[in-house]
């Protein structure tokens, strides 16, 4: 250790160069990140039931509280699964997509109205409009434990067979419906 | 009408930025005085236009002007009035505002109180100031514009983010915001040097006390986050690694580095490029945080809403500020010259060490928080480092801190003979290790990290201590900055005790509880009397009543863990019951609902965890102690 000793020549050109390296590096690391943060789903860890049954369940029917309605009466053809409630902000910007993506009838879409209260989420039907094939209700969130459900809105994408075989987290856009709910029902063979 | 006038007070600040960012340097070169005069009333002004445009953004949330957008999403009609307040910075947009009249505070104490230094050096550092304030003024403007109109206006507006709906959240961003954008000011000392071609001891002792200062509101800003995220997220810890932790604490223990890295070049001339290069660092890594946790290029808990352009933004003022300063660094640093000489043996030698371990602590951080996103660029799959990695590095680079510090201030500068220091610690030593074996047999649980705690904490107050009473002998009194040093490595050292202690002795336990059932931790019992509704302004949450029966008879306290569901968007948190003490916590959060009043309960005992964050605090107490230093307000003869 000792300051005296005269610095190599090439050492200011040595030390530009390492500290050039070193940040341009980084600055393109973190370029990459910028570009990909938006792609979608980078984050989402793939839901364990993708390729697997759905949860069983019998759940009561929003609008005729005296019927249950269960995973084997929906078997046979393929269904969308939207978790929704009144008190979800979310949900009502996602309300008009999930509306047109309905209205074209490819799929049944059920609602599963989670953690709400029976009035308010007949309300909120009544003022948005009611897109849902049937709406199944989950006051305590006991079931959707099994759906690994930890916000609303999720939707799933359960096929013919009752297997999983597409989820999303967070509010469904055009984008989503065309780029990859689309592309999956196309290659699933359902028709449009 | 009043949103837009606080948007044109911010453009016009933005003008004035830009004035100070560029006439200063062009007077500084051409000697033209009134070029450079510019800089301190421009100063002043942006500050005046910035909290203007602050004031009337917390006017909007105190008045429930949904017409705002930000204030509709970032409150609605139930919010409690203290939250109005803080939910100025609740979010992205508002944030970003408050990290701006930060800087405009930082650039008008500069102005103020820069008289001493040269006009060209005090132009140059306000210019510099100037330019970061056009990039953070120009960020938030073109990007994230907390003033847009959302019209027609809703009726009701969406929620505060509940998880910040907690007193110590009141005061986390506003202190780590000025530490972060604190270091803003030696960067500037260095640009100002880098330029001039040359750095007086003069002047870094005029820039050291800002580093000590805002240096301690950054560690008072990670201690209040810790805390909160302690009480708040439910499961009693208090540091998780997360990235954006990582991402305050890598300018932490940069601006740790400079510190000391300071002292030497101030008092001894040594290391001038490397505090320079430091100083560079430390805000680089401030700016690089902020970057990491606005653009959404890592996920955590903290991360603010993903969006690409913002992104982009900060990436390329990045690149701008820090390429910028390293060009200048690389093409001037080596004619700064090289100090007086020293040997292997003396405090010059210890003090690097002490910067190498910080830097390439710091160096570990950064690696181990762009690791996942570095897996993902080269395609090896979705990794995560997590606690494993960083808890094995950590120790092992601070171990060799820890058992060197206290030799430190008792080392002469530039030369010293081993012998000295060594005879006047070694029975500290001794007696440390004397505690540390004897924690280690009457340890119930992790033996090896309570010895480690006991030892390293005896070590560390010990040898402070004695430098201490050496001080006292030699001179009867102890300047600040002794003072403030003393204070921070007391710190150091109860701050070990606490970490490791609780790591090792904590106890904990997840139990299904019925109304009126008895849990035992830790020669306690906790009794579970059962499950109140209780509703708060804008919650309605689930209030757990636990006894705690000491020795399982008397019962000594009653804690009251909450879960909390917000109206606004139906989140639901978790609120711990605490029951704080000097030597244990007890701490008891509800977890779900099991039906027939039961519920699952985690009851945990954590002893010595608040010496972590009174550690934190006697740190931050130093770095203030030492600004406070008579030296540093000394007026110089020119």
């Amino acid at each position: 250790m000792n300051a005296q000793e005269p610095h190599p020549r090439n050492r200011p050109l040595a030390r530009a160069l390492a500290v050039g390296v070193a940040f341009l590096a980084l600055v393109a690391l973190l370029l990459y990140g910028v570009l990909v943060s938006d792609r979608a789903g980078r984050d989402a860890l793939p839901s364990p039931l993708i390729g697997r049954p759905a949860p069983e369940f019998s759940l009561p029917v929003l609008h005729e509280p005296g019927r249950l309605l269960g995973s084997e009466d929906l078997r046979g053809q393929p269904y969308l699964l939207n978790v929704w409630g009144s008190w979800c902000p979310a949900c009502r910007d996602e309300h008009p997509v999930l509306t047109r993506f309905a209205m074209g009838k490819r799929v049944r879409v059920v609602g599963y109205n989670w953690k709400d209260e029976h009035a308010d989420a007949l309300r909120w039907l009544e003022r948005y409009g009611n897109p849902y094939w049937a709406v199944v209700v989950d006051y305590d969130g006991r079931k959707a434990i099994d759906w690994g459900i930890y916000g609303a809105p999720e939707t799933f994408l359960v096929d013919a067979d009752g297997i999983v075989r597409w989820k999303h987290v967070g509010p469904l856009d055009e984008g989503v419906i065309t780029s990859e709910l689309e592309p999956l029902l196309d290659h699933m063979g359902v028709p449009r | 009408m009043l949103p837009e006038l606080a948007q044109a007070a911010l453009v016009l600040a933005l003008l004035l930025a830009a004035v100070q960012g560029t006439l200063p340097f062009a007077g500084a070169s051409r000697g033209q005085g009134a070029w450079m005069a510019v800089a301190r009333p421009a100063a002043r002004a942006q500050l005046a236009l910035v909290a203007s445009a602050y004031l009337l953004l917390t006017l909007a949330f105190v008045r429930q002007d949904f017409s705002v957008r930000y204030v509709a999403e970032n409150s609605n009609t139930l919010l409690p009035m203290v939250y109005r307040f803080t939910a100025v910075w609740g979010a992205h947009e508002g944030s970003l505002l408050l990290w701006s009249l930060m800087l405009a505070a930082w650039n008008a104490a500069v102005a103020r109180f820069s008289r001493r230094l040269p006009e060209t050096v005090a132009a140059r550092v306000l210019g510099t100031i100037g330019l970061v304030s056009v990039g953070f003024l120009s960020f938030m403007l073109f990007t994230s514009n907390p003033f847009e109109r959302l019209l027609p206006a809703p009726a009701e507006g969406r929620d505060l983010n509940p998880l910040l709906q907690d007193p110590g959240m009141i005061v986390h961003p506003p202190m780590l915001y000025i530490g972060y954008i604190g270091f803003v000011v030696p960067f500037a000392f260095a640009v100002a040097a880098l330029l001039d071609g040359r750095i007086d001891a003069r002047w870094l002792r005029w820039s050291r006390p800002w580093t000590n200062v805002a240096w301690g509101f950054l560690t008072l800003g990670i201690l209040l986050g810790s805390w909160w995220a302690y009480s708040e997220l439910g499961w009693g810890g208090w540091w998780f690694w997360d990235p954006v932790e990582n991402a305050s604490f890598m300018p932490w223990l940069a601006g740790a580095a400079l510190i000391h890295s300071q002292a030497v070049t101030e008092k001894r001339g040594s290391f001038a490029g490397w505090t320079l290069l430091l100083a560079i660092a430390a805000f680089s890594l401030s700016l690089m945080g902020a970057f990491l946790v606005r653009s959404g290029v890592l996920t955590s808990v903290h991360a603010f809403a993903a969006d690409p352009s913002r992104g982009l933004f900060v990436l390329a003022f990045l690149a701008v500020v820090v390429g910028g300063a390293l060009t200048l660094y690389v093409l001037r640093a080596p004619s700064l010259e090289e100090g007086r000489p020293f040997a292997a043996s003396s405090r010059e030698t210890l003090l690097l060490v002490n910067n190498l371990l910080l830097a390439t602590t710091c160096a570990m951080v950064l690696l181990g928080t762009l690791y996942p996103l570095l897996a993902d660029a080269l395609d090896l799959g979705k990794i995560s480092v997590g606690p494993p990695y960083f808890g094995l590095m950590f120790t092992i680079l601070m171990a060799p801190l820890v058992l060197l510090l206290p030799f430190g201030p008792l080392v002469k500068w530039q030369r010293e003979q081993p012998s000295k220091p060594l005879a006047m610690l070694l029975p500290w030593l001794v007696l440390a290790l004397v505690c540390g074996v004897a924690a280690y047999f009457m340890a119930p649980r992790g033996p090896l990290k309570t010895a480690a705690g006991v030892a390293g904490a005896a070590w560390v107050g010990a040898g402070t201590l004695r430098f201490v009473w050496a001080r006292l002998r030699a001179s009867g009194r102890l300047t600040a900055e002794m003072a403030g040093m003393a204070l921070a490595h007391t710190g150091i050292a109860v701050f070990l005790a606490g970490a490791l202690l609780v790591e090792a002795q904590q106890l904990q336990r997840e139990v299904a509880m019925k109304p009126g059932e008895v849990a035992e931790l830790g020669g306690r019992c906790f009794r579970f009397e059962g499950v109140e509704r209780v509703t708060g302004p804008n919650y309605v949450a689930d209030r757990g009543i636990v006894t705690v029966l000491e020795g399982c008879s008397t019962p000594s306290a009653t804690l009251h863990p909450e879960k909390r569901a917000y109206a606004g968007g139906g989140q639901v948190m978790t609120e711990a019951g605490i029951r704080p003490g000097v030597l244990a916590d007890l701490f008891v959060a509800l977890g779900e609902p099991l039906g027939e009043g039961g519920w699952a309960v985690r009851l945990q005992v954590k002893p010595l965890v608040r010496w972590i964050w009174a550690g934190a605090l006697l740190m931050a107490l130093g770095g203030f102690v030492t600004a406070l230093d008579r030296r540093f307000r000394r007026v110089e003869e020119r």
